[in-house]
């Protein structure tokens, strides 16, 4: 499925270049094939493979402590899935730090079924759960709006570390998150970029993932996507959970607040 | 005495303010520093910000332009930065060029396969030739580069200087400085010039 899926890409997009005129209107040509292309797709979001096996994850009993995620609390009450994901990150009393939705997760794996994550696994072994559940978790918000909330002190102390630090260039190359996300209309190649720093897009963006991408046949949480960024960045490596990943979900989900939550998405 | 007095004075209104106030700009780093580890060659010391780094994070995220004499003062340390070619060539070989400008490998995480160089990530960025539809706007189009400026020694000095160092020209520029910080070799930007400049080349001949 997922090889037709590539073909048809392939397809629209060579007919887009080869009849698609002069160079100067590429943006237009290829930009509108990708859309088409996201519409062909959309019907079947292979993500649902993930919110399958991520439910199956949450009810089960597992771990040393043989016990099941339904008790959970997500922010909004032990087992309470609906919104839940729409509100976060947010601070939790019981770490007694602002979690989003990865780490939230990673929590209650250790607290209820005593499962230790390694942050060096990161995208490998348990924490392939963790991508599973969080695209369980968002399906229960989809459609609701953005309500990153900024009562506690913590959580408007992220907010200004996480915009202090997406505007903070460093490494080889001079880079920011804000040298790619702070304005409108700019591409990489042909990726759009968001424009973090406003409503409407930010708010996309913040609900975007966990994200189906097509190009690697992957499924990708907003850890591995801010991994990711750090990365094509040149800068050092950031640990899963972070502060700086969890201050930029903050940072990003506040200024998208209101913004009707997406996730799962597909991505090209 | 009475100056100092004052002087004094001064001084424990700001310390008051500073204590009011929390440093979100010392949390911020604090934080970069405990969320960082090295990988392969990009270690936790690319977080130290340069003077430039720092004045243009605090810039853009005010959203103000760059006071003028910090600006001048910035710009003037860039351009003492750059170096030009020994033997006096601007122009290596055009047809090498293409894969500089596609690749966006080098300067992350991994090591890179043997016998593969940096890239320069222009198409990231830029339009280049006509052929090459996917191509970034972050930065302005490139596509016939040569052609519409000609190779007047004025052109050819400032576009070597502009890929050597794009911030000598515009402090807070979002081009990397490709030469000062040995992000590509004095031959690959050799070829670059000869890929902008050169007839032949898609650049211009397309």
């Amino acid at each position: 499925m997922i090889r037709t899926q590539r073909a048809a890409l392939l397809a629209v997009l060579s007919s887009a270049l080869l009849f698609g005129g002069p160079a100067l209107s590429a943006k237009s040509e290829s930009e509108q094939a990708i859309d088409k292309y996201r519409e062909l797709i959309a019907d079947g979001n292979p993500a649902e493979l993930w919110e399958m096996e991520g439910e199956e994850l949450w009810k089960k009993k597992a771990g040393p402590k043989n016990a099941s995620l339904e008790q959970c609390d997500l922010g909004l009450g032990p087992g309470v899935l609906k919104g839940a994901y729409a509100q976060l990150p947010r601070y939790f009393a019981d770490a007694g730090q602002v979690q989003d939705l990865e780490m939230r997760i990673a929590y209650c794996m250790q607290t209820l079924q005593g499962t230790a994550l390694k942050v060096a696994d990161y995208n490998k072994a348990d924490h392939k759960k963790v991508i599973a559940l969080a695209t369980y978790v968002v399906t229960h918000s989809k459609g609701m709006p953005l309500k990153v909330p900024q009562t506690h002190g913590e959580e408007k102390r992220m907010y200004e570390i996480g915009k202090r630090a997406f505007f903070y260039r460093a490494g080889p190359m001079d880079y920011s998150c804000a040298t790619c996300h702070n304005a409108d209309g700019q591409r990489i190649r042909l990726q759009g970029l968001p424009n973090l720093t406003k409503n409407e897009p930010a708010g996309k963006a913040a609900t975007s993932w966990p994200a189906y991408r097509v190009s690697n046949s992957q499924l990708w949480p907003m850890q591995k996507r801010i991994n990711d960024c750090y990365r094509l960045q040149r800068f050092p490596h950031p640990k899963f959970g972070s502060e700086v990943t969890v201050a930029l979900s903050v940072y990003m989900g506040v200024n998208g607040n209101n913004i009707p939550s997406q996730a799962p998405t597909i991505k090209r | 005495m009475k100056k100092l007095l004052i002087a004094a004075g001064a001084l424990m209104t700001v310390s008051g303010c500073a204590l009011m106030q929390p440093d979100y700009n010392k949390m911020t780093l604090d934080v970069l520093k405990a969320s960082f580890e090295s990988k392969h060659i990009a270690t936790v010391d690319r977080l130290n910000q340069d003077a430039l780094q720092a004045a243009c994070s605090e810039a853009e995220m005010s959203g103000k332009d760059l006071d003028p004499t910090l600006r001048k003062k910035l710009e003037a340390a860039e351009m003492a930065s750059i170096k030009f070619p020994a033997d006096g060539k601007f122009f290596g070989d055009w047809t090498k060029a293409e894969k500089i400008a596609q690749s966006g490998d080098g300067h992350t995480w991994k090591k890179l396969k043997a016998g593969v160089q940096n890239g320069g990530n222009c198409y990231n960025c830029h339009q280049i030739t006509k052929k090459e539809l996917s191509y970034g706007n972050i930065g302005p189009s490139l596509y016939q580069y040569g052609k519409l400026r000609g190779t007047s020694d004025d052109i050819v000095k400032y576009t070597w200087g502009k890929l050597y160092n794009a911030k000598a020209y515009n402090a807070c520029s979002n081009m990397p400085r490709m030469g000062h910080k040995n992000l590509l070799t004095e031959q690959q930007l050799k070829d670059l010039m000869a890929y902008l400049f050169d007839p032949n080349s898609p650049v211009n001949k397309d």
